[in-house]
């Protein structure tokens, strides 16, 4: 008969719009600026740098400024200078690290290529500003935010990062007590050298590059 | 028409010439969202492309991350592990059925019924969203796939949420057909229009469910048999008519036959490493060769053709994008047609303007 389809069509409106006062899945939306929605954990949107230290955070940055995350973003959004001793020996911590957020796409590549889990992906969305231009370019104090930032954030992921950089300080602390100790077995052997520099001496001391993860 | 215009599906521009209210002449104009994307992979790197394949066609982010992923494995011969095979199946299907109800629901908003189907479709669409936030980190822009596997592993609470979408995403189908398969408005309005012969649609290279509505028997994941499809029993649904009417319901039958591949998978997923543990992206330098890779896109055949001269970036990067080659022969199916016809019958060819422009 004409118009059952209609009246079925209808059927399934008036189902949709009564279920939406007691059904909650026929209820979705979410009145937001007072409700909010808990986030996933895997939710990303812009990166920011991790600090050690919430005290210090300038002080305490995991970045050393290796620029790996430079050349591999897509867009190009990441300027680092690296910073320079007063002999003008580059020194592994970043003078400048801007991101341009209005670039930025959020892609995350930054943080799967470093190897040093400097850079993380943050999950503030409310950042909308009246400027275009500065309030956009997040310089390093902008973007440095302590470890507890990153595991209150990314609790599970969090968890993982540090027990991967815990083992990667421990491994790093026992070859260097192992070089030191033979070292010192080297001099115990040869006495006589003792006003010569030992070969194995200035190897030991040499601070340990950290393992490309 | 356009390019603004909300029945355009993005900017996209007809000019069409009018004789009283019959289309006689209709001329495509498009280009107002080129963003360079072809040329922008041959100066990033093979990963640095990946991100950017997300927003060819920003519905289906998950199939055009597989399809390149896919280019990149046959460029550097690199083996992907059973389970990353099995999940990108799960995502590709969820794709399919997010890309579709989208789509019914938006031809439905061309045909005039405003507001209610698409919001049912977007519904659907949110939960769908939600599971790729959850696993990827992003709703749209994923970037999940990575040459040799996938970034992140599901968790099995994760699986369980995307399987419990799956057991009542039939009962949503049913509810949805209810509204408009049988409706007798929507039958009028999209029986006969946009007639679409499988010679033409043959010679002119359309794919997906497009071709399928003309009744071709041709879909990639059972001519190619990519990634784990072979694996899984389903059929291929096909048209007749070749009108918006069989477009229409060809995605509505391919949704159902998406649920079963979904249900086979969840059912068979294997446990085991999700990424190669030799895969390498960051600085990939492929030998010197030639690569395509093609998956069946919810959209159609989507495809991405690499040249590679052993650098870190490809020398030629080329996307065959399945809204772009549907779109040509819509002047075909529009004459003879009135301008609010024209409406739906672009809506029925299901484009998404960052695929076509690129």
């Amino acid at each position: 008969m004409l118009g059952t389809g209609l009246i079925q069509g209808l059927a399934v409106t008036a189902k949709n719009l009564v279920g939406s006062f007691h059904d909650p899945a026929r209820y979705t939306t979410v009145e937001y600026p007072e409700v909010k929605q808990k986030l996933p954990e895997a939710y990303r949107n812009f990166p920011f740098l991790v600090a050690e230290n919430a005290e210090d955070p300038m002080g305490t940055l995991r970045c050393v400024a290796c620029l790996i995350c430079e050349k591999e973003c897509p867009p190009q959004c990441i300027y680092i200078v690296r910073e320079r001793d007063a002999k003008g020996k580059v020194v592994t911590r970043p003078k400048v690290f801007d991101i341009d957020i209005s670039v930025c796409m959020s892609c995350q590549i930054c943080v799967e290529v470093c190897p040093f889990d400097a850079i993380k992906m943050d999950q503030e969305f409310e950042i909308a500003t009246a400027s275009r231009f500065d309030a956009l370019l997040l310089k390093k104090e902008d973007l440095a935010k302590p470890n507890t930032y990153y595991h209150q954030i990314h609790p599970k992921e969090a968890a993982e990062v540090d027990a991967i950089l815990a083992e990667q300080k421990a491994k790093a602390a026992a070859t260097k007590a192992e070089a030191a100790s033979k070292s010192e077995a080297a001099k115990a052997t040869k006495p006589a050298s003792a006003t010569t520099p030992s070969p194995a001496a200035p190897r030991a001391e040499a601070p340990k590059p950290p393992p490309a993860a | 028409m356009g390019p603004h215009h909300p029945s355009t599906h993005g900017v996209f521009r007809m000019v069409v010439t009018l004789d009283g209210e019959t289309i006689v002449k209709l001329k495509p104009v498009f280009g107002y969202l080129h963003r360079n994307h072809e040329k922008l992979g041959e100066n990033t790197s093979y990963l640095a492309s990946m991100p950017y394949t997300d927003r060819l066609d920003y519905l289906s982010s998950m199939t055009n991350n597989w399809a390149y992923a896919i280019a990149v494995e046959k460029l550097a011969g690199q083996p992907v592990p059973e389970r990353a095979e099995y999940v990108r199946v799960i995502l590709a299907e969820l794709t399919r059925l997010l890309n579709h109800t989208c789509l019914a629901g938006f031809l439905m908003q061309d045909c005039g019924c405003s507001g209610t189907p698409l919001m049912y479709a977007f519904r659907e669409r949110e939960y769908i969203l939600d599971l790729f936030e959850s696993l990827s980190g992003s709703r749209m822009m994923c970037n999940y796939q990575r040459f040799g596997g996938c970034r992140v592993d599901p968790s099995a609470d994760w699986l369980a949420g995307a399987k419990k979408l799956t057991d009542r995403y039939g009962m949503f189908l049913d509810e949805f057909e209810a509204l408009l398969t049988g409706n007798e408005i929507i039958m009028a309005r999209t029986q006969g229009v946009g007639r679409l012969s499988p010679e033409l649609a043959i010679n002119a290279a359309v794919t997906g469910p497009m071709l399928r509505a003309t009744g071709v028997n041709y879909d990639l994941r059972k001519v190619d048999g990519y990634g784990v499809y072979p694996r899984f029993d389903f059929r291929v649904p096909l048209g007749d008519h070749g009108d918006v009417y069989d477009r229409y319901m060809i995605r509505v039958l391919e949704m159902r036959e998406s649920i079963k591949i979904l249900q086979q998978a969840f059912a068979g997923l294997p446990a085991g490493p999700i990424l190669d543990s030799k895969s390498k992206n960051r600085g990939l330098r492929p030998k010197a060769g030639e690569a395509y890779g093609r998956i069946e896109g919810p959209k159609g055949e989507i495809g991405f053709y690499l040249l590679s001269d052993g650098g870190a970036n490809p020398l030629r990067y080329r996307v065959r994008p399945p809204s772009f080659i549907n779109l040509t022969i819509l002047e075909d199916m529009c004459l003879g047609h009135t301008v609010a016809d024209a409406v739906i019958i672009l809506g029925s060819v299901d484009i998404v303007l960052g695929e076509v422009d690129r």
